[in-house]
Protein backbone atom coordinates (compact mmCIF):
# COMPACT_ATOMS: atom_id res chain seq x y z
CA UNK A 1 0.00 0.00 0.00
CA UNK A 2 0.90 3.37 -0.47
CA UNK A 3 3.08 4.72 2.48
CA UNK A 4 1.43 8.16 2.90
CA UNK A 5 -2.10 6.50 2.26
CA UNK A 6 -1.06 3.41 5.10
CA UNK A 7 0.28 6.59 7.44
CA UNK A 8 -3.15 7.93 7.32
CA UNK A 9 -5.67 5.37 7.86
CA UNK A 10 -3.64 4.76 11.15
CA UNK A 11 -5.89 7.55 12.16
CA UNK A 12 -3.20 9.52 13.93
CA UNK A 13 -3.26 13.15 13.35
CA UNK A 14 -0.99 14.90 11.22
CA UNK A 15 -1.07 17.26 9.01
CA UNK A 16 0.94 16.87 5.82
CA UNK A 17 4.02 18.42 7.05
CA UNK A 18 4.45 16.05 10.26
CA UNK A 19 4.02 12.87 7.27
CA UNK A 20 6.33 14.35 5.28
CA UNK A 21 8.88 14.51 8.02
CA UNK A 22 7.89 11.01 8.91
CA UNK A 23 8.56 9.18 5.82
CA UNK A 24 11.65 11.44 5.06
CA UNK A 25 9.63 13.09 1.60
CA UNK A 26 9.17 16.68 2.58
CA UNK A 27 5.33 18.40 2.65
CA UNK A 28 5.54 18.63 -1.16
CA UNK A 29 5.67 15.79 -1.97
CA UNK A 30 2.91 14.24 0.71
CA UNK A 31 0.70 16.94 -1.11
CA UNK A 32 1.71 15.42 -4.58
CA UNK A 33 0.72 11.91 -3.65
CA UNK A 34 -2.25 12.77 -2.17
CA UNK A 35 -3.33 14.55 -5.68
CA UNK A 36 -2.55 11.87 -7.32
CA UNK A 37 -4.94 9.90 -4.25
CA UNK A 38 -7.44 11.70 -5.12
CA UNK A 39 -7.22 11.44 -9.19
CA UNK A 40 -7.07 7.80 -9.02
CA UNK A 41 -10.48 7.86 -7.19
CA UNK A 42 -8.58 6.04 -4.58
CA UNK A 43 -8.66 8.88 -2.36
CA UNK A 44 -12.82 10.09 -2.31
CA UNK A 45 -11.91 13.23 0.79
CA UNK A 46 -10.66 13.48 4.27
CA UNK A 47 -12.62 14.47 7.59
CA UNK A 48 -12.13 14.21 11.17
CA UNK A 49 -13.66 11.59 13.38
CA UNK A 50 -16.10 13.59 15.76
CA UNK A 51 -17.42 12.26 18.89
CA UNK A 52 -20.70 11.15 18.12
CA UNK A 53 -22.15 12.14 21.22
CA UNK A 54 -21.44 16.00 20.51
CA UNK A 55 -22.30 15.36 16.75
CA UNK A 56 -25.88 14.12 18.27
CA UNK A 57 -26.16 17.48 20.30
CA UNK A 58 -27.16 18.91 16.42
CA UNK A 59 -28.36 16.34 14.24
CA UNK A 60 -29.80 12.73 14.21
CA UNK A 61 -28.91 9.82 12.37
CA UNK A 62 -30.91 7.06 11.19
CA UNK A 63 -29.88 4.17 8.91
CA UNK A 64 -32.40 3.04 6.54
CA UNK A 65 -33.33 -0.17 4.83
CA UNK A 66 -35.07 -0.05 1.63
CA UNK A 67 -36.37 -2.61 -0.80
CA UNK A 68 -36.48 -1.76 -4.72
CA UNK A 69 -37.89 -2.69 -7.79
CA UNK A 70 -36.11 -2.95 -10.71
CA UNK A 71 -38.08 -3.44 -13.62
CA UNK A 72 -38.44 -0.32 -15.57
CA UNK A 73 -36.56 1.87 -13.56
CA UNK A 74 -33.06 1.73 -14.88
CA UNK A 75 -31.40 -1.13 -12.36
CA UNK A 76 -29.97 -1.08 -8.82
CA UNK A 77 -26.76 1.77 -9.88
CA UNK A 78 -29.72 4.07 -11.46
CA UNK A 79 -31.70 3.75 -7.85
CA UNK A 80 -29.03 3.87 -6.09
CA UNK A 81 -27.22 7.28 -7.43
CA UNK A 82 -30.56 8.93 -7.22
CA UNK A 83 -30.95 8.27 -3.52
CA UNK A 84 -27.04 8.75 -3.14
CA UNK A 85 -27.47 12.43 -5.09
CA UNK A 86 -29.92 13.86 -1.85
CA UNK A 87 -27.48 16.11 0.48
CA UNK A 88 -28.95 13.89 3.66
CA UNK A 89 -27.27 10.70 2.35
CA UNK A 90 -23.87 10.37 4.13
CA UNK A 91 -23.66 6.90 2.87
CA UNK A 92 -25.82 4.36 0.29
CA UNK A 93 -24.68 1.00 0.16
CA UNK A 94 -26.18 -1.96 -2.30
CA UNK A 95 -26.65 -5.10 0.12
CA UNK A 96 -27.44 -9.11 0.28
CA UNK A 97 -30.00 -9.88 2.44
CA UNK A 98 -33.12 -9.19 3.16
CA UNK A 99 -33.62 -5.95 1.45
CA UNK A 100 -31.41 -4.23 -1.40
CA UNK A 101 -29.82 -1.04 -0.20
CA UNK A 102 -28.63 0.37 3.01
CA UNK A 103 -28.71 4.40 3.70
CA UNK A 104 -27.30 5.89 6.49
CA UNK A 105 -28.49 9.72 6.71
CA UNK A 106 -28.24 12.55 8.95
CA UNK A 107 -31.30 15.53 9.59
CA UNK A 108 -31.12 18.40 12.04
CA UNK A 109 -34.08 16.60 14.14
CA UNK A 110 -36.17 13.45 13.85
CA UNK A 111 -38.91 15.12 12.25
CA UNK A 112 -36.29 16.00 9.27
CA UNK A 113 -35.43 12.36 8.64
CA UNK A 114 -39.41 11.34 8.47
CA UNK A 115 -39.98 13.62 6.25
CA UNK A 116 -36.95 12.89 4.05
CA UNK A 117 -38.06 9.14 3.84
CA UNK A 118 -41.94 9.76 3.17
CA UNK A 119 -41.40 12.97 1.22
CA UNK A 120 -38.45 11.95 -0.81
CA UNK A 121 -37.55 8.29 -0.85
CA UNK A 122 -40.80 7.19 -1.17
CA UNK A 123 -41.98 8.56 -4.04
CA UNK A 124 -38.85 7.62 -6.11
CA UNK A 125 -40.10 5.07 -8.52
CA UNK A 126 -38.92 1.65 -7.76
CA UNK A 127 -38.90 1.96 -3.99
CA UNK A 128 -41.06 -1.00 -2.68
CA UNK A 129 -40.69 -0.17 1.22
CA UNK A 130 -38.14 1.36 3.76
CA UNK A 131 -37.75 0.37 7.41
CA UNK A 132 -36.12 3.38 9.36
CA UNK A 133 -33.82 2.98 12.42
CA UNK A 134 -32.50 5.63 14.59
CA UNK A 135 -28.67 6.10 15.92
CA UNK A 136 -29.57 6.06 20.28
CA UNK A 137 -25.78 5.89 21.52
CA UNK A 138 -22.07 5.19 19.55
CA UNK A 139 -19.73 3.03 21.60
CA UNK A 140 -16.92 2.57 18.84
CA UNK A 141 -16.46 5.04 15.89
CA UNK A 142 -14.62 4.51 12.52
CA UNK A 143 -12.11 2.34 14.77
CA UNK A 144 -12.10 5.17 18.01
CA UNK A 145 -13.48 3.65 21.25
CA UNK A 146 -15.54 7.02 22.65
CA UNK A 147 -15.56 6.34 25.86
CA UNK A 148 -11.98 6.98 26.36
CA UNK A 149 -12.34 6.17 30.97
CA UNK A 150 -13.24 2.66 29.34
CA UNK A 151 -9.96 2.25 27.17
CA UNK A 152 -7.66 3.91 29.61
CA UNK A 153 -4.75 2.07 30.57
CA UNK A 154 -1.97 2.29 33.45
CA UNK A 155 1.16 2.47 32.12
CA UNK A 156 3.65 3.19 33.59
CA UNK A 157 5.43 6.21 31.46
CA UNK A 158 9.10 5.00 32.01
CA UNK A 159 9.67 1.21 32.71
CA UNK A 160 12.72 -0.83 32.34
CA UNK B 1 11.64 7.31 62.84
CA UNK B 2 12.27 4.37 61.45
CA UNK B 3 15.22 2.19 62.06
CA UNK B 4 14.08 -0.93 60.35
CA UNK B 5 16.86 -0.77 58.23
CA UNK B 6 19.04 -2.70 60.28
CA UNK B 7 17.07 -5.70 59.50
CA UNK B 8 17.81 -5.17 56.15
CA UNK B 9 20.26 -7.87 54.56
CA UNK B 10 23.76 -6.14 53.49
CA UNK B 11 23.65 -6.88 50.25
CA UNK B 12 20.74 -5.84 49.54
CA UNK B 13 21.14 -3.23 51.32
CA UNK B 14 23.97 -1.94 49.56
CA UNK B 15 22.38 -2.54 45.82
CA UNK B 16 21.47 0.47 43.94
CA UNK B 17 18.08 1.21 42.93
CA UNK B 18 17.22 0.98 39.48
CA UNK B 19 18.40 4.47 37.75
CA UNK B 20 15.14 4.16 36.44
CA UNK B 21 12.90 4.12 39.33
CA UNK B 22 13.61 7.81 40.14
CA UNK B 23 12.87 8.95 36.80
CA UNK B 24 9.94 7.16 36.69
CA UNK B 25 8.97 9.49 40.30
CA UNK B 26 9.95 12.73 37.85
CA UNK B 27 7.67 12.06 34.89
CA UNK B 28 5.00 10.44 36.31
CA UNK B 29 3.68 13.77 38.03
CA UNK B 30 4.74 15.85 35.23
CA UNK B 31 1.65 16.89 33.03
CA UNK B 32 2.03 17.60 29.32
CA UNK B 33 5.30 15.06 29.34
CA UNK B 34 5.86 13.04 25.81
CA UNK B 35 7.88 9.56 27.32
CA UNK B 36 10.28 7.93 25.09
CA UNK B 37 10.91 5.92 28.43
CA UNK B 38 8.16 3.18 28.34
CA UNK B 39 9.90 -0.76 28.14
CA UNK B 40 6.94 -2.22 26.48
CA UNK B 41 4.21 -2.56 24.08
CA UNK B 42 2.12 0.16 23.28
CA UNK B 43 -0.50 -2.06 22.10
CA UNK B 44 -2.88 -3.71 23.83
CA UNK B 45 -2.87 -7.62 23.92
CA UNK B 46 -4.65 -9.21 20.48
CA UNK B 47 -8.14 -9.59 21.52
CA UNK B 48 -7.39 -13.02 20.36
CA UNK B 49 -5.26 -13.68 22.93
CA UNK B 50 -7.39 -11.46 25.87
CA UNK B 51 -10.23 -13.64 24.48
CA UNK B 52 -8.37 -17.16 25.53
CA UNK B 53 -7.80 -15.74 29.37
CA UNK B 54 -11.28 -14.39 29.36
CA UNK B 55 -12.49 -17.85 28.39
CA UNK B 56 -10.20 -19.42 31.15
CA UNK B 57 -11.79 -17.57 33.39
CA UNK B 58 -15.36 -18.14 32.08
CA UNK B 59 -15.13 -21.78 32.61
CA UNK B 60 -14.10 -21.42 35.80
CA UNK B 61 -10.06 -22.67 35.28
CA UNK B 62 -8.85 -20.77 38.37
CA UNK B 63 -6.90 -23.43 40.01
CA UNK B 64 -3.06 -24.20 40.95
CA UNK B 65 -1.26 -26.21 37.97
CA UNK B 66 1.79 -28.36 37.63
CA UNK B 67 4.31 -26.24 39.10
CA UNK B 68 5.90 -26.62 35.44
CA UNK B 69 2.66 -24.95 33.93
CA UNK B 70 0.41 -27.16 32.13
CA UNK B 71 1.24 -30.44 30.03
CA UNK B 72 -0.59 -28.46 26.86
CA UNK B 73 1.28 -25.88 27.70
CA UNK B 74 4.89 -27.14 27.82
CA UNK B 75 3.67 -28.92 24.53
CA UNK B 76 2.71 -25.67 22.75
CA UNK B 77 6.14 -24.24 23.45
CA UNK B 78 8.40 -26.89 22.72
CA UNK B 79 6.49 -26.86 18.94
CA UNK B 80 7.20 -23.21 18.64
CA UNK B 81 10.44 -23.16 20.36
CA UNK B 82 11.54 -25.97 17.66
CA UNK B 83 9.66 -24.32 14.52
CA UNK B 84 11.19 -21.34 14.95
CA UNK B 85 14.49 -21.71 16.97
CA UNK B 86 15.77 -25.25 16.22
CA UNK B 87 16.25 -26.72 19.24
CA UNK B 88 13.53 -29.77 20.60
CA UNK B 89 13.15 -30.03 24.34
CA UNK B 90 11.11 -32.68 26.58
CA UNK B 91 8.00 -30.77 27.56
CA UNK B 92 8.46 -33.53 30.64
CA UNK B 93 11.59 -32.71 31.70
CA UNK B 94 13.26 -29.90 29.99
CA UNK B 95 10.39 -27.36 29.61
CA UNK B 96 9.51 -24.93 32.78
CA UNK B 97 6.82 -22.24 32.70
CA UNK B 98 7.52 -18.61 34.76
CA UNK B 99 6.27 -15.70 36.00
CA UNK B 100 8.25 -13.75 32.57
CA UNK B 101 11.72 -13.84 32.36
CA UNK B 102 12.42 -12.28 35.06
CA UNK B 103 11.54 -15.05 37.32
CA UNK B 104 13.31 -17.50 34.76
CA UNK B 105 16.17 -16.00 34.97
CA UNK B 106 16.09 -15.21 38.82
CA UNK B 107 15.56 -18.51 39.94
CA UNK B 108 18.23 -20.20 37.05
CA UNK B 109 20.84 -18.06 38.54
CA UNK B 110 19.73 -18.86 42.32
CA UNK B 111 19.66 -22.58 40.94
CA UNK B 112 23.08 -22.73 39.63
CA UNK B 113 25.53 -20.17 41.61
CA UNK B 114 27.41 -20.76 44.26
CA UNK B 115 28.23 -17.98 46.67
CA UNK B 116 31.34 -16.14 44.84
CA UNK B 117 31.31 -17.56 41.36
CA UNK B 118 31.27 -15.08 39.00
CA UNK B 119 28.91 -14.22 35.75
CA UNK B 120 29.88 -12.57 32.43
CA UNK B 121 27.18 -10.25 30.63
CA UNK B 122 27.50 -7.40 28.20
CA UNK B 123 26.37 -3.94 28.88
CA UNK B 124 24.40 -1.64 28.05
CA UNK B 125 21.54 -4.38 29.45
CA UNK B 126 18.80 -4.68 30.75
CA UNK B 127 18.53 -3.90 34.69
CA UNK B 128 18.26 -6.50 36.97
CA UNK B 129 20.89 -9.02 35.25
CA UNK B 130 23.84 -7.55 37.60
CA UNK B 131 21.29 -6.78 40.70
CA UNK B 132 20.29 -10.12 40.44
CA UNK B 133 23.82 -11.92 40.42
CA UNK B 134 24.26 -9.70 43.23
CA UNK B 135 21.41 -11.52 45.27
CA UNK B 136 22.89 -14.96 44.56
CA UNK B 137 26.05 -13.90 46.92
CA UNK B 138 27.87 -13.98 43.28
CA UNK B 139 30.15 -11.50 40.95
CA UNK B 140 28.90 -10.06 37.59
CA UNK B 141 31.28 -9.38 35.55
CA UNK B 142 30.31 -6.65 32.69
CA UNK B 143 31.70 -6.80 28.90
CA UNK B 144 31.44 -3.45 27.04
CA UNK B 145 29.57 -3.40 23.89
CA UNK B 146 29.79 -0.55 21.60
CA UNK B 147 28.33 1.68 19.31
CA UNK B 148 30.84 0.83 16.52
CA UNK B 149 29.94 -2.86 16.40
CA UNK B 150 26.30 -1.94 16.80
CA UNK B 151 26.21 -3.35 20.32
CA UNK B 152 27.11 -6.89 19.60
CA UNK B 153 29.14 -8.98 21.66
CA UNK B 154 32.61 -8.70 20.22
CA UNK B 155 33.83 -12.43 21.14
CA UNK B 156 37.33 -11.06 21.52
CA UNK B 157 35.66 -8.70 24.05
CA UNK B 158 34.38 -12.01 26.22
CA UNK B 159 37.46 -13.31 25.90
CA UNK B 160 39.38 -10.53 27.72
CA UNK B 161 36.70 -10.21 30.42
CA UNK B 162 36.84 -13.65 31.41
CA UNK B 163 38.11 -14.74 34.70
CA UNK B 164 38.71 -17.90 36.45
CA UNK B 165 35.88 -18.49 38.24
CA UNK B 166 33.19 -17.50 35.52
CA UNK B 167 30.87 -19.78 35.52
CA UNK B 168 27.58 -18.13 33.29
CA UNK B 169 26.91 -16.31 30.70
CA UNK B 170 24.33 -13.98 30.05
CA UNK B 171 23.13 -12.81 26.44
CA UNK B 172 20.50 -10.72 25.28
CA UNK B 173 20.05 -10.78 21.65
CA UNK B 174 18.31 -8.26 20.59
CA UNK B 175 19.29 -6.00 23.55
CA UNK B 176 17.25 -3.66 25.54
CA UNK B 177 18.70 -1.07 25.75
CA UNK B 178 20.38 -1.06 22.72
CA UNK B 179 18.76 -3.40 19.86
CA UNK B 180 21.81 -5.13 19.32
CA UNK B 181 21.87 -8.14 17.42
CA UNK B 182 24.31 -11.25 17.36
CA UNK B 183 24.96 -12.72 13.77
CA UNK B 184 25.72 -16.45 13.49
CA UNK B 185 29.18 -16.01 12.79
CA UNK B 186 29.47 -13.81 16.06
CA UNK B 187 27.45 -16.41 17.98
CA UNK B 188 29.75 -19.70 16.64
CA UNK B 189 32.49 -17.45 17.91
CA UNK B 190 30.97 -16.95 21.25
CA UNK B 191 29.80 -20.71 21.77
CA UNK B 192 33.24 -21.83 20.89
CA UNK B 193 34.38 -19.53 23.79
CA UNK B 194 31.64 -21.28 26.03
CA UNK B 195 32.66 -24.59 25.30
CA UNK B 196 36.68 -23.94 25.71
CA UNK B 197 35.75 -22.36 29.50
CA UNK B 198 33.17 -24.98 30.48
CA UNK B 199 30.01 -22.11 30.68
CA UNK B 200 26.54 -22.61 31.18
CA UNK B 201 24.81 -20.08 29.00
CA UNK B 202 21.06 -18.13 29.87
CA UNK B 203 20.15 -16.68 26.45
CA UNK B 204 17.32 -14.09 27.57
CA UNK B 205 15.45 -14.34 23.77
CA UNK B 206 12.55 -11.82 25.36
CA UNK B 207 12.63 -9.88 22.01
CA UNK B 208 14.06 -12.36 19.65
CA UNK B 209 10.57 -12.20 17.37
CA UNK B 210 11.28 -8.52 16.97
CA UNK B 211 14.26 -9.10 14.54
CA UNK B 212 14.04 -6.60 11.91
CA UNK B 213 16.73 -7.15 9.16
CA UNK B 214 18.18 -10.55 9.06
CA UNK B 215 17.38 -13.88 10.66
CA UNK B 216 17.66 -14.40 14.33
CA UNK B 217 19.60 -17.20 15.07
CA UNK B 218 19.49 -18.74 18.76
CA UNK B 219 22.97 -19.27 20.36
CA UNK B 220 21.02 -22.50 21.72
CA UNK B 221 20.60 -23.90 18.47
CA UNK B 222 24.32 -23.96 17.32
CA UNK B 223 26.55 -27.26 17.95
CA UNK B 224 27.34 -28.45 21.15
CA UNK B 225 25.12 -25.65 22.59
CA UNK B 226 22.13 -26.79 23.64
CA UNK B 227 23.89 -29.11 26.61
CA UNK B 228 24.97 -26.37 28.17
CA UNK B 229 22.73 -23.60 27.00
CA UNK B 230 19.24 -22.34 29.10
CA UNK B 231 16.88 -20.68 26.43
CA UNK B 232 14.36 -18.21 28.41
CA UNK B 233 11.60 -16.55 26.75
CA UNK B 234 8.58 -14.97 27.25
CA UNK B 235 5.12 -12.97 26.09
CA UNK B 236 5.39 -10.16 27.11
CA UNK B 237 7.51 -8.02 23.79
CA UNK B 238 6.24 -9.91 20.52
CA UNK B 239 2.37 -10.59 22.02
CA UNK B 240 2.23 -7.22 23.85
CA UNK B 241 1.33 -9.41 27.33
CA UNK B 242 3.77 -7.73 29.97
CA UNK B 243 0.44 -7.92 32.53
CA UNK B 244 -0.06 -11.42 32.14
CA UNK B 245 3.53 -12.11 33.53
CA UNK B 246 4.26 -15.18 31.69
CA UNK B 247 7.57 -16.73 30.48
CA UNK B 248 9.38 -20.14 30.35
CA UNK B 249 12.60 -21.62 30.45
CA UNK B 250 14.20 -24.68 28.31
CA UNK B 251 17.35 -26.03 28.89
CA UNK B 252 19.09 -29.07 30.14
CA UNK B 253 16.95 -31.49 32.11
CA UNK B 254 19.19 -31.33 35.53
CA UNK B 255 19.34 -27.54 35.55
CA UNK B 256 15.85 -27.26 34.80
CA UNK B 257 15.12 -29.45 37.86
CA UNK B 258 17.15 -27.03 39.65
CA UNK B 259 15.06 -23.64 38.60
CA UNK B 260 12.34 -26.27 39.11
CA UNK B 261 12.85 -26.55 43.11
CA UNK B 262 13.31 -23.26 43.40
CA UNK B 263 10.31 -22.23 41.35
CA UNK B 264 8.22 -24.68 43.55
CA UNK B 265 8.71 -23.34 46.96
CA UNK B 266 9.09 -19.46 45.68
CA UNK B 267 6.38 -19.44 43.38
CA UNK B 268 4.06 -22.68 42.97
CA UNK B 269 3.48 -22.47 39.56
CA UNK B 270 2.44 -19.26 36.96
CA UNK B 271 -1.22 -18.27 36.73
CA UNK B 272 -3.45 -20.78 34.83
CA UNK B 273 -5.11 -17.88 32.90
CA UNK B 274 -2.07 -16.38 31.77
CA UNK B 275 -0.65 -19.65 30.64
CA UNK B 276 -4.09 -20.35 28.83
CA UNK B 277 -3.50 -17.01 27.22
CA UNK B 278 0.32 -17.87 26.01
CA UNK B 279 -1.17 -21.11 24.33
CA UNK B 280 -3.12 -18.89 22.05
CA UNK B 281 -0.36 -17.04 21.55
CA UNK B 282 1.63 -19.57 20.49
CA UNK B 283 -0.47 -21.34 18.15
CA UNK B 284 -2.46 -18.03 16.56
CA UNK B 285 -0.24 -15.34 17.30
CA UNK B 286 1.92 -15.02 14.43
CA UNK B 287 -0.16 -12.74 12.25
CA UNK B 288 -0.79 -10.25 15.05
CA UNK B 289 2.54 -10.28 16.15
CA UNK B 290 3.96 -9.52 12.21
CA UNK B 291 1.83 -7.26 12.47
CA UNK B 292 2.96 -5.13 15.66
CA UNK B 293 6.58 -5.60 14.39
CA UNK B 294 5.86 -3.59 10.89
CA UNK B 295 4.66 -0.80 13.38
CA UNK B 296 7.96 -1.00 14.84
CA UNK B 297 10.52 -1.06 12.04
CA UNK B 298 8.21 1.78 10.52
CA UNK B 299 9.02 4.16 13.80
CA UNK B 300 12.27 2.77 14.15
CA UNK B 301 13.11 4.44 10.69
CA UNK B 302 11.53 7.66 12.04
CA UNK B 303 13.10 8.03 15.04
CA UNK B 304 16.44 6.74 14.11
CA UNK B 305 16.65 9.51 11.02
CA UNK B 306 14.94 11.79 13.32
CA UNK B 307 18.17 11.43 16.10
CA UNK B 308 20.84 11.22 13.19
CA UNK B 309 19.10 14.71 11.65
CA UNK B 310 19.74 16.32 14.70
CA UNK B 311 23.22 15.80 14.72
CA UNK B 312 22.64 12.93 18.10
CA UNK B 313 24.45 10.14 16.10
CA UNK B 314 22.36 6.95 16.63
CA UNK B 315 22.67 3.48 14.91
CA UNK B 316 19.95 1.45 13.25
CA UNK B 317 18.70 -1.14 15.69
CA UNK B 318 18.22 -4.41 14.02
CA UNK B 319 15.56 -5.53 16.85
CA UNK B 320 13.87 -4.75 20.15
CA UNK B 321 12.03 -1.22 20.16
CA UNK B 322 14.96 1.16 21.48
CA UNK B 323 16.61 3.76 19.78
CA UNK B 324 19.81 4.44 21.83
CA UNK B 325 21.20 7.54 20.29
CA UNK B 326 24.65 8.92 21.25
CA UNK B 327 24.47 12.05 23.28
CA UNK B 328 28.00 13.20 23.84
CA UNK B 329 27.80 16.11 21.38
CA UNK B 330 25.86 17.87 23.99
CA UNK B 331 28.71 17.50 26.70
CA UNK B 332 26.30 16.44 29.04
CA UNK B 333 26.40 13.12 30.73
CA UNK B 334 23.62 10.93 30.24
CA UNK B 335 21.66 11.81 33.14
CA UNK B 336 22.28 15.60 33.31
CA UNK B 337 20.50 15.55 29.22
CA UNK B 338 18.02 13.51 30.69
CA UNK B 339 17.27 15.58 33.49
CA UNK B 340 17.25 19.25 31.74
CA UNK B 341 14.96 17.68 28.79
CA UNK B 342 12.35 16.59 30.70
CA UNK B 343 12.67 19.96 32.78
CA UNK B 344 12.87 22.38 29.43
CA UNK B 345 11.29 20.28 27.24
CA UNK B 346 9.11 17.31 29.07
CA UNK B 347 10.44 14.62 26.87
CA UNK B 348 11.57 11.50 28.78
CA UNK B 349 14.36 9.36 27.72
CA UNK B 350 16.20 7.00 29.96
CA UNK B 351 19.58 7.69 30.68
CA UNK B 352 22.00 4.88 29.26
CA UNK B 353 23.72 4.91 32.68
CA UNK B 354 20.72 3.31 34.06
CA UNK B 355 21.45 0.22 31.91
CA UNK B 356 25.27 0.19 33.30
CA UNK B 357 27.86 2.21 32.99
CA UNK B 358 28.48 1.22 29.47
CA UNK B 359 25.55 3.11 28.57
CA UNK B 360 27.46 6.67 29.60
CA UNK B 361 27.05 9.01 26.92
CA UNK B 362 23.73 7.81 25.45
CA UNK B 363 19.96 8.07 26.37
CA UNK B 364 17.41 5.06 25.40
CA UNK B 365 14.55 6.15 23.79
CA UNK B 366 11.44 3.36 23.18
CA UNK B 367 10.03 3.30 19.90
CA UNK B 368 6.90 1.66 20.96
CA UNK B 369 4.47 4.52 20.80
CA UNK B 370 2.66 6.40 18.66
CA UNK B 371 3.73 8.62 15.38
CA UNK B 372 2.36 11.87 16.88
CA UNK B 373 4.74 11.56 20.09
CA UNK B 374 7.48 10.48 18.50
CA UNK B 375 7.18 13.55 15.83
CA UNK B 376 6.49 15.89 18.84
CA UNK B 377 9.17 14.31 20.89
CA UNK B 378 11.65 14.97 17.66
CA UNK B 379 10.42 18.80 17.65
CA UNK B 380 10.76 19.42 21.75
CA UNK B 381 14.28 18.08 21.28
CA UNK B 382 15.25 19.96 18.16
CA UNK B 383 14.46 23.11 20.33
CA UNK B 384 16.47 21.53 23.63
CA UNK B 385 18.86 21.29 21.60
CA UNK B 386 18.71 24.68 19.98
CA UNK B 387 19.83 26.13 23.22
CA UNK B 388 23.02 24.28 24.27
CA UNK B 389 26.42 24.81 22.67
CA UNK B 390 27.48 21.68 20.41
CA UNK B 391 30.94 20.34 20.73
Amino acid sequence: MNSVLKLILDGEALDTAQIGKILGLGAEAVDRELAALRQQGVLLGMRPVLNPSYESEHRVRAVIEIKIRTEGVGGFDGIAERISSFEQVESCYLMSGGYDLLVVVTADNLYKVAGFVHERLARIDGVQGTSTHFFLRAYKKDGFIVNAEASRRDQPSVSP
Amino acid sequence: MDSSGRFVARHVATLPKSGIRDFFAIVSKMKDAVSLGIGEPDFVTPYHIREAAISSLEKGRTSYTDNRGTQQFREEISRYVAKNYGPEYDPETEILGTIGVSEALDILLRSTLNPGDKVLYHEPCYVSYAPSVTLCHAEAIPIRTVAADQFALDPAALRAAWQPGCKLLILNFPTNPTGGTADRSKLEAIAKFAIEKDLLVASDEIYSELTFEGDHVSIASLPGMRERTVFLHGFSKAFAMTGFRIGYACGPAAVIDGMLKVHQYGIMCAPIMSQEAAVEALRNGRDSMLHMRDKYRERRDFIVRRFNELGLPCHLPRGAFYAFPDITSTGMDSMTFAQKLLEQQKVAMVPGTAFGAAGAGFCRASFSTSYEKIHEAGERIARFLDTIPRR
